[in-house]
């Protein structure tokens, strides 16, 4: 086995792309219950949490330190630019795995271009995996399907993701956002003292 | 040659979404929500999980608004030098 692989390192190159390949088509669908484990035992640490709190002080700092005009056009208002700064920190903390934190990056950084390019509006999409349009299994009764429209309007970046994906990247989202509210209570508290 | 034959087979396979896999994750999901996490699993529909995951993720999103509202504020009062100080000795405590 080991001699067959050191002789033909081409076919081993392929085979390995291969197997890639194979556990990234898992890993959307096979696997979901192993990342929706990994999502909530993630988001669920204290170090995390502490991690947040920090970036999202610095972040702050950084966005009322620099009052330009782009600031200005990114976040209108000063309760806004919480926000939004809060969710950008979210989503770089979820290093990139996750489409609702993509989406939101995505987002942010149309809004600069926006404000650079006054030419034209183009919007990035997040364009949803072509394999999500073919139909899938329990969408039968209507109810359930406009649920699933709703939900995938909550989650962002989400609208016309599968089912599955889209229940992974909700049960990630709502540990993230569990864990934001964790952490900006915890700064308001000691903010408050 | 035969073995790559047999991969893509396999890939085929595993992109057909079955329901026990959307069950199990709307299961996962169920124990996800705190009001859901109670009852059984059997009683809960899928239905109804997605119809509290959509409640829960907008309260979620209300709370987060509410805190950052309340972020700005303390901010907007205090220098965000001496704020972000105080974070972190709280942290290092």
């Amino acid at each position: 086995m080991a001699s067959s692989s050191i002789s033909n390192p081409e076919a081993g190159t392929n085979r390995s792309r291969e197997s890639k390949c194979k556990k990234r088509r898992r890993i959307g669908i096979g696997n979901g219950i192993e990342e929706v484990k990994i999502a909530k035992t993630r988001w669920n640490t204290e170090a995390e949490q502490q991690i947040y709190s920090l970036k999202l002080m610095e972040a702050l700092r950084r966005t009322r330190r620099n009052p330009s005009s782009l600031a200005a056009k990114v976040s209108p208002a000063g309760r806004n630019a919480v926000r939004q700064t809060a969710d950008r920190v979210l989503a770089v903390a979820a290093r990139g795995r996750t489409r609702w934190s993509r989406s939101i990056l995505k987002s942010r950084l149309n809004m600069k271009l926006d404000s650079y390019r006054p030419k034209k509006h183009k919007k990035l999409k997040v364009t949803g995996d072509i394999r999500s349009k073919k139909p899938v299994a329990s969408n039968r009764l209507p109810a359930v399907q406009r649920k699933v429209r709703f939900l995938g309007r909550l989650v962002p970046g989400c609208r016309d993701l599968s089912l599955p994906k889209l229940l992974e990247e909700a049960t990630d989202y709502i540990a993230a956002l569990e864990m934001q509210i964790r952490a900006m209570t915890a700064v308001a508290g000691v903010l408050n003292s | 040659m035969s073995s790559r034959r047999s991969r893509s087979r396999q890939s085929g396979g595993v992109s057909r979404i079955t329901e026990d896999q959307i069950g199990d994750l709307v299961s996962k999901l169920q124990q996800l929500i705190p009001e859901l996490r109670s009852r059984s699993s059997d009683k809960v529909s899928a239905s109804k999980v997605l119809q509290e995951t959509c409640n829960y993720i907008k309260n979620l999103h209300r709370e987060v608004d509410d805190l950052s509202d309340r972020l700005s504020e303390l901010l907007a009062s205090t220098d965000t030098n001496s704020a972000q100080a105080a974070i972190i000795r709280s942290l290092l405590m």
